[in-house]
């Protein structure tokens, strides 16, 4: 059997909506650079893949009970580069109210300044809160239970014309553009840096990005679905699909759904080093929930994993107490069955995946090929 | 006791005075040559860290231009990552207020406040150019004459937002399970004519309040929106004489915003070359000139003032005796120095008037009309030169723009700053954590707004 990979979704205190009031708990420190280059380091320590980290562009709840409020997910990967080495960096950007062009160079940034790590968490927007909090659009309140499939594809449609174009600004320039010739005087070779000219039902952006071509080539994008239309946008756009099966058949009816490289499942998790007597408060999530002991949960992993996927996003129920679950208790597990990594094989979040540097789409032997 | 000087490290940028052939010059892209310049500033206790920031390459005749460094990071990016491998010293970034949106700005600001625990300024810059608006969902949306409307507004909603948590807002109370003490924290609703907008805002409210407010405007519009709403004015009047009139002009508008002199400092980019004695600097800063303008580059300096390809003359012989293009359409693009030739055919007879005066050729010319070096000398003389001009009041501190990257300011930092610090004129020790206490400047108070 292939290794698993093995990623963390960091969120707040943890995902369970309560988790901000457990013992060990630090909901003060939300707010801190600390709070996560511990939570991060406590990840790579664990020799994962990546971690993600959660962002929207509003407020989670307006439960006062709840955790209320976030740091951008890109500075705080970026403010956690630096304190690593190994670790993927996968924070949430949403594409429904920002720039391509802005998103496009913040991550080529992060993948700079953490050496090849950087990946994305591409996410949309259908609130309408949020759309208020930009002004320029409206974003019909959806029902959840009756979706308008309209709306919703438009949405996708946009997300994916959004990717395309970061990516095309990611290749803009050739890996060789940058020449310093000092002989004709010339910085870069011109003929190396290209136009994107991406042109779209929902915008167009001409290029070249400012940014030259980061270190991984194209950072590793993924993306969370649950449904068609968003298996679809995955197969068209991410390196890393995120799905929510509800049991083995399940996982292994989205796998053939889903095209991409890599299909990730997704289980809210709460771990208990020995005993499977505890219990969580009621709870329901988006994801499968899991509670019991680090065995059973690699037993669940390996199962799921025969039904085709790759790896897992595990959402830590309580953090830091389920994230310590994973790595000091899941991990070692899994390491006894043969089937995790002890040390990390690649200095790059595509090389811990397996994934190649992509050639440059605008380089002239790709144009040949 | 003497006045005490502010001093920011910019990280040279994609002008000519970044001099990249040079055997010592380093990557512009990699983080390293970040931390490198930022860590030296750090250690020279300076005040804070500036990056500069342009949405397009430049182009001129219609093609990329490439005889300067290109490319650069994204600004909160590598600005955050600076505050992993620093304690102390301010990092500032440059923010377009028209190819961005309030809410995503602000909680990128305040972000990079806590992350960095009250160390995040933001230079405030506004333009209005189709040709930068191509890379944008909305284009060139914006006219010439509403630029400062815009920015205007973009910063007060943005303040808005800032200071839409309470302080004390986060109760994180476990026992009564009541996170939000407030729970109405960060509600907002602001309409304007650039602005329609309202809901919560989601990070509370940072170390600093605000970040520092910088701004870098040197028109009428730009120094009445810098008395009015910043914290300190990045300002190119680096001489005694002309930094004087400037520093008096600005500091004179400050009255009719309720605020004190001291509320807004005036902070000009200065360059410096230094040498062992003043003859040697004189003559390294000649050498340094000539390095950042090559033929090549003289001529395209030329090409910006005549708007016309004059790529075939030879940058070692005279001035063209052709005119100026005074049609619209320019030639060079991307850039904003070139709005300031407001009358080319003008500045052209002076030009050509001073070469044959002179005897200079293009380059020649160049090289004396685009501006020396602001401090040339030994350690002393350019600490004492930089002292002056502060105790006078021509600027209360410089923004040191370095002509090598990254080690451009290690000399300044290991011979001009000791000497500063000697007479008494430039901090020893950081005094406080945040860059408002490196400042001087005190945490905004926190309005109560109405939110209907």
């Amino acid at each position: 059997m292939p290794n698993l990979h093995l990623a963390v979704a960091l969120d707040g205190a943890g995902w369970h909506p309560a988790a901000w009031r457990e013992q060990e708990a630090q909901p003060a420190d939300i707010f801190t650079a600390r709070y996560w280059t511990g939570l991060v380091a406590e990840a790579e320590a664990g020799k994962l893949d990546f971690v993600t980290i959660e962002d929207a562009l509003g407020v989670q709840s307006d439960d006062p009970a709840h955790v209320q409020g976030r740091l951008d997910a890109v500075l705080i990967a970026s403010r956690v580069a630096p304190l690593t080495h190994n670790i993927g960096l996968v924070p949430t950007a949403t594409v429904t109210h920002t720039e391509p062009f802005h998103i496009s160079k913040a991550i080529a940034t992060l993948d700079y300044v953490s050496r090849g790590r950087a990946g994305w968490r591409v996410q949309l927007s259908a609130r309408s809160n949020e759309a208020a909090h930009f002004g320029r659009r409206q974003i019909p309140a959806l029902d959840p239970a009756n979706l308008d499939q309209q709306v919703v594809a438009d949405l996708f449609d946009e997300a994916a014309d959004y990717v395309e174009a970061v990516r095309r600004l990611w290749d803009s320039w050739e890996d060789d553009a940058e020449i310093r010739d000092a002989a004709t005087g010339r910085f870069i070779d011109r003929d190396k840096v290209h136009y994107v000219n991406f042109e779209g039902r929902f915008f167009s952006v001409k290029g070249p990005s400012i940014t030259p071509r980061p270190p991984q080539g194209q950072p590793v994008v993924t993306a969370l679905g649950h449904a068609e239309i968003p298996y679809r946008f995955a197969s068209r756009a991410a390196d890393v699909a995120y799905v929510t099966p509800t049991d083995v058949d399940n996982a292994r009816q989205i796998v053939g759904q889903v095209d991409v490289k890599h299909v990730f499942g997704d289980l809210v998790v709460f771990l208990e080093p020995t005993s499977p007597g505890f219990t969580v408060e009621p709870f329901t999530s988006d994801a499968a929930v899991f509670s019991g002991t680090p065995s059973q949960l690699a037993d669940l992993l390996l199962e799921w994993q025969a039904a085709g996927l790759t790896g897992f996003r595990l959402r830590p129920g309580r953090l830091p107490a389920d994230l310590r679950g994973i790595t000091r208790g899941l991990v070692p597990e899994l390491r006894s069955r043969g089937v995790f990594r002890t040390e990390y094989e690649a200095s790059t979040l595509r090389g811990l995946l397996g994934l190649p540097r992509p050639a440059n789409r605008y380089a002239e032997g790709a144009r040949v090929a | 006791m003497p006045k005490q000087i502010h001093l920011a490290a910019h990280f040279p940028g994609v002008n000519n005075t970044t001099v990249w052939s040079d055997p010592a010059a380093g990557s512009h892209i990699e983080f390293d040559s970040f931390v490198k310049l930022a860590q030296t500033a750090e250690r020279a206790k300076f005040d804070f860290f500036f990056l500069a920031e342009g949405l397009r390459l430049r182009e001129q005749g219609g093609q990329i231009y490439d005889l300067d460094v290109v490319g650069r990071p994204d600004t909160f990016t590598v600005l955050a990552a600076l505050a992993a491998v620093t304690t102390h010293l301010g990092l500032a970034g440059t923010i377009n207020s028209t190819f961005n949106e309030p809410y995503e700005v602000a909680r990128q600001f305040a972000s990079l406040d806590h992350l960095s625990d009250g160390r995040a300024a933001w230079n405030v810059v506004t333009s209005w150019d189709a040709f930068t608006g191509e890379n944008f969902r909305r284009g060139g949306f914006l006219a010439e004459g509403d630029r400062y409307t815009r920015a205007t507004q973009f910063l007060e909603t943005a303040k808005e937002l800032f200071d839409s948590w309470p302080a004390d807002a986060i109760a994180a109370d476990k026992a009564n399970g009541v996170f939000l003490r407030d729970p109405h924290a960060g509600e907002f609703r602001h309409t304007d004519q650039h602005f329609d907008i309202a809901g919560r805002f989601n990070v509370p409210r940072s170390p600093q309040g605000r970040p520092v407010i910088l701004q870098a405007g040197d028109s009428d519009a730009g120094r009445e929106f810098a008395a009015a709403t910043a914290d300190a004015i990045f300002s190119r009047h680096g001489t005694l004489q002309e930094g004087q009139k400037f520093y008096a002009d600005v500091k004179g508008r400050l009255a009719t915003y309720g605020r004190e002199r001291d509320e807004l400092l005036v902070l000009p980019a200065a360059t410096f070359v230094l040498g062992d004695t003043d003859t040697d600097a004189q003559e390294k800063a000649r050498i340094v000139r000539k390095q950042q303008v090559s033929g090549a580059t003289a001529i395209k300096f030329l090409e910006q003032l005549w708007n016309r390809d004059l790529s075939a003359y030879d940058p070692d012989g005279p001035l063209p005796e052709v005119d100026p293009d005074v049609s619209d359409q320019h030639i060079a693009r991307g850039r904003a120095s070139v709005r300031m030739h407001r009358d080319p055919i003008a500045v052209a007879n002076e030009w050509r008037e001073r070469a044959t005066a002179e005897k200079l050729s293009i380059r020649e010319l160049i090289i004396e009309v685009t501006g020396r070096q602001t401090f040339i000398g030994s350690a002393t003389t350019v600490a004492d030169s930089i002292n002056e001009l502060v105790q006078q009041d021509a600027s209360d501190g410089f923004i040191l723009v370095p002509h090598v990257t990254p080690g451009g300011l290690d000399e300044f930092a290991d011979t001009v700053v000791p000497l500063l610090q000697e007479r008494g004129v430039f901090r020893t020790e950081y005094s406080g954590p945040t860059l408002r206490d490196h400042l001087g400047l005190a945490v905004p108070d926190r309005p109560i707004r109405e939110v209907a």
